[in-house]
């Protein structure tokens, strides 16, 4: 059982090394990972373009794009991750793996480190995108969004890789998106403001950890300094990130029936 | 030396007993054949030995320690039945990433590729070559680790008469430095070639022989006719 927090750097490096080999061998994947959000957030562009603006309300495009630039590389990444699980489990690798010196921890960093940086890129393709052709307006540091996009992404690939541990078909992975990230996005906010809901939502609401991040980007895209919140914001996240490998690694059996 | 030892071995798979209480002892330095039909436990077997079956009761212990424990784990080298390795690397990307979580380099890499004749396939993608070439890749992620104790399931399946006689060559040689082998197979043929055979039918050990000594109890020069002969020579005791 100790195995499973015997921690390598090496190995978790050669691990991310080979899932970002995998991906480099699918260029459409690539493609997909840095276009697609921009465009999608083009689309949300154009949608509100020509609603006039409430005078001294934020635009709609710079309250909705920002936060969903947190949003997209979440639910990206969780998907992504869930079905790169489900193969190493399907395809036999995983089982193998588990005889190797690699620990189960090693194995889930790597997975989060290469995702992360994947994600990385995605946001600052994404987030140049926004600011530049459509507008979008942060008062903050860009870097600010930068940061907290990654850790969303990061937050995805650690629910990925534990809903991953639940599932035993595709079927099933694919609808815990639904099941983890809908509710998720429902109650963080955007739809309803969070002191506007009903109370027992909001105490829902408050333990949810994309709340978290999309209060983080609400604070960088009305304040021009980096505010308290936002960084206990960001420490949220990063600890349910970690807290879901952990329980991911946890869950990760090593002998099975 | 015993590099594995099996006592009393009982394993459930939901509801089914597939191994009711198996002993017996790999040694070092031998290709041990594990021979049975299929379902007869041979990979459920090798499961508990590299251990990640979930055993019910019974021990197994490898190289002295239990099996699974971490510091076996870059002694024992383990062959899946089906492919084992990532279709969208190529053959060398494969076999360099298992050399790294084995603490090996781009050398031994190469080299594992060329005991299992994929020398000139390296720069494959895996989901591009044959079955028979994919189940060599996943031998040589195994090889590459140099490991004391190899488990191959079932690994010559689909192969060509003359590879399925150099990888024989490559076990021999391999047991020749002392490396433990316990290798499945349903085919008799293969049985042959192994220094010891262990046989298995439905989760028991029907025999803990040499292929020498199987021809003599089932007085036949065909060892196929020699286990149908044992076989029902113990069923006519049993019944």
């Amino acid at each position: 059982m100790t195995s499973a927090t015997h921690l390598s750097p090496r190995l978790t490096s050669t691990t991310a090394a080979r899932v970002l080999r995998q991906l480099r061998h699918d260029h459409r994947t690539i493609a997909m990972l840095l276009v697609l959000p921009s465009l999608l957030l083009g689309l949300l562009h154009l949608l509100w373009k020509e609603l006039p603006s409430i005078p001294g309300r934020p635009d709609t495009f710079d309250r909705v794009g920002l936060t969903m630039l947190g949003i997209f590389p979440f639910v990206v990444m969780f998907l992504v991750t869930s079905i790169a699980m489900l193969r190493e489990r399907t395809s036999g690798t995983l089982e193998r793996l588990l005889t190797t010196p690699l620990s189960r921890l090693d194995l889930l960093l790597g997975y989060g480190l290469a995702f992360g940086l994947a994600a990385a890129l995605q946001a600052v393709v994404t987030v140049t995108v926004a600011t530049t052709l459509y507008d979008l307006d942060v008062a903050g540091p860009v870097w600010l969004v930068v940061l907290i996009a990654v850790l969303d992404a990061v937050l995805g690939v650690a629910l990925g890789l534990l809903a991953s541990a639940f599932a035993r078909s595709e079927f099933q992975a694919v609808q815990f998106m639904p099941v983890i990230v809908l509710p998720q996005f429902f109650l963080c906010g955007l739809l309803v403001p969070r002191e506007q809901m009903a109370g027992w939502l909001e105490a829902v609401s408050d333990v949810l950890p994309l709340t978290y991040a999309v209060e983080a980007l609400q604070e960088v895209g009305r304040s021009v300094a980096a505010t308290g919140t936002m960084w206990t914001d960001v420490g949220v996240v990063a600890g349910a990130a970690l807290l879901a490998l952990a329980l991911a690694a946890a869950t990760l059996r090593r002998r099975t029936d | 030396m015993d590099a594995v030892t099996v006592t009393d071995l009982v394993v459930d798979r939901g509801r089914r007993r597939v191994l009711p209480g198996l002993t017996f002892a790999v040694p070092a330095g031998q290709v041990t054949g594990l021979l049975g039909p299929s379902g007869s436990g041979k990979s459920t077997l090798m499961r508990a030995i590299v251990g990640v079956q979930r055993v019910r009761s019974g021990t197994v212990t490898v190289l002295g320690r239990p099996a699974g424990s971490p510091a076996l784990r870059d002694r024992v080298g383990y062959v899946t039945q089906a492919p084992s390795v990532y279709a969208d690397l190529t053959v060398r990307e494969n076999a360099r990433y298992f050399a790294a979580l084995y603490g090996k380099g781009h050398r031994e890499a190469d080299a594992a590729l060329t005991d299992v004749g994929l020398g000139g396939a390296a720069g494959q993608l895996v989901g591009d070559l044959s079955g028979g070439q994919r189940g060599r890749a996943s031998l040589a992620c195994a090889l590459v680790g140099e490991p004391e104790v190899l488990v191959l399931d079932e690994p010559t399946v689909g192969l060509d008469p003359v590879l399925r006689v150099e990888l024989w060559d490559r076990f021999h040689a391999l047991a020749r430095a002392g490396t433990a082998q316990l290798v499945s197979s349903h085919v008799m043929d293969e049985a042959a070639r192994c220094d010891r055979l262990l046989l298995l039918r439905d989760g028991a050990l029907l025999a803990d022989t040499t292929p020498a000594q199987l021809r003599a109890d089932g007085r036949s020069q065909d060892l196929e006719e020699a286990f149908l002969t044992v076989v029902r020579a113990r069923e006519a005791v049993a019944s």
